[in-house]
């Protein structure tokens, strides 16, 4: 082991306060920002959306390389369990992608789901809605 | 006692076959196979993430989250995300006793061993019983199931013009109103088994019935939560099965610094790992 059982008694503390307190800061900004807190207050998604994604990404950062080790191990074993899931990263924006291309294909034959689907689109673009990401990848596709 | 002496046997033997000299990455073979059975169950997961988001993509509206999941143990209502903010705790504590029971297993101390484990497995159960504490909620109560939603969310403002029983308002009755991204849940009459789509008139003045939800929600959160909580049920009965052996002292004999637990340890971070990714996109987006 590369570090001691103080050490390791340490992490765990950190861990535990670290982890909690990155949870309450998400729930946090999710009521908040969603107008649960305070009365007329709430947050734009296109704010709110990247930083619980970001805190979630660090959270399972902490996980991995802490608590399961993957810090302490040597690179080959933590690249060769690393890179593969960098595979992901296309895995997410290809079937988003295609996600959002079925309900514009769906709202073209379906007049109800188009007026719904056009609002949500509209949302986007305000970088208003949960898929401030649609407006993002539109831009990439146009 | 022949046993323990076998189990040690057999362990040498492994890892003999293991060692061309080193043992490659520095891991052992048995850690290195958990490690890569972590890789893919993480596709595993990550395939129903994001076939959850493509399909979210695809949907005009979604359920409120903090809508759907409001309800607590004890009659609480009303309290969005709460339960689940006490869930998830649960599961980062007891990924912390894991880390405990880990490091005592590096100091060959049995009782510590013994003691973190049978705390991690208390977070397992707390866990497994809150999941179906709020499955019941969501089925029974709530009548969700893997195809029928009633969870939706205005689109517009509005107001309804029949109470929560189907029934049109009497005259001069406060009329509830809404707005657009408030959620709604379309209840089920208890005598006749009729779902009660309210009318509502929007603020363009058109009338309309509720209608359902995004028909994939019910599917996906049952499919994912209970993918997810199949694993911790495992973990919890791998984990039992792991503090028996610690008592009966099967490690203890192995002197490798109880290297099993680590690995079942490596088992139950995942589960929290992809619980932190779950409750993301379920529970916070």
């Amino acid at each position: 082991m590369a570090h001691s059982y103080e050490e390791g008694k340490a992490v765990a503390m950190r861990g535990l306060y670290l982890l909690g307190v990155v949870t309450i800061v998400e729930v946090l900004i999710a009521l908040l920002g969603n107008g649960h807190l305070v009365h007329g207050f709430e947050l734009p998604k296109f704010v709110m959306y990247p930083v619980m994604i970001g805190l979630s990404l660090y959270k399972a950062y902490f996980i991995v390389y802490f608590f399961m080790h993957l810090a302490y191990e040597v690179s080959d074993l933590r690249l060769s369990v690393l890179l593969p899931t960098m595979l992901l990263i296309w895995a997410l924006i290809a079937f988003l992608m295609e996600g959002n291309y079925w309900g514009e294909r769906r709202a073209e034959v379906d007049p109800e789901y188009r007026e719904a689907f056009e609002k949500k689109a509209e949302k986007a673009e305000e970088g208003e809605s949960m898929l401030f990401l649609d407006a993002a990848l539109w831009e990439v596709r146009v | 006692m022949a046993e323990v002496a076998l189990e040690k046997d057999m362990h040498t033997q492994e890892s003999d076959r293991w060692s061309g000299g080193q043992p490659p990455m520095k891991a052992s073979y048995g850690k290195l196979m958990m490690w890569y059975f972590l890789l893919s169950d993480a596709f595993t997961f990550a395939g129903f993430l994001i076939s959850y988001g493509a399909l979210r993509f695809s949907s005009s509206t979604w359920p409120d989250p903090d809508f759907v999941f409001s309800s607590a143990p004890f009659g609480i209502h009303h309290a969005p995300l709460i339960f689940v903010t006490f869930m998830t705790f649960v599961l980062i504590a007891s990924s912390v006793t894991m880390v405990r029971a880990v490091l005592e297993g590096h100091q060959e101390n049995k009782s510590g061993v013994v003691k973190y484990l049978l705390l991690t497995i208390i977070g397992g159960l707390i866990f497994l019983g809150s999941q179906a504490w709020e499955w019941t909620t969501l089925i029974a109560k709530e009548h969700v199931t893997i195809h029928t939603n009633p969870f939706g969310r205005h689109t517009e403002s509005g107001v309804y013009l029949e109470d929560e029983h189907g029934k049109p308002y009497a005259e001069g009755a406060e009329r509830e109103t809404f707005e657009a991204g408030d959620g709604y849940l379309i209840h089920k009459d208890h005598e006749t088994g009729e779902w009660i789509r309210r009318r509502y008139r929007t603020e363009s003045g058109e009338e309309k019935r509720l209608e359902f939800g995004p028909r994939a929600f019910g599917a996906l959160f049952f499919f994912i939560t209970g993918f997810h909580g199949f694993h911790v049920f495992t973990g919890v009965v791998i984990l039992l099965i792991v503090l028996i052996n610690s008592i009966n002292g099967v490690y203890g004999a192995r002197k490798n610094g109880y290297e099993m637990v680590e690995k079942v340890g490596l088992y139950w971070h995942f589960v929290d790992l992809v619980w932190v990714f779950v409750f993301l996109v379920f529970y916070l987006l």
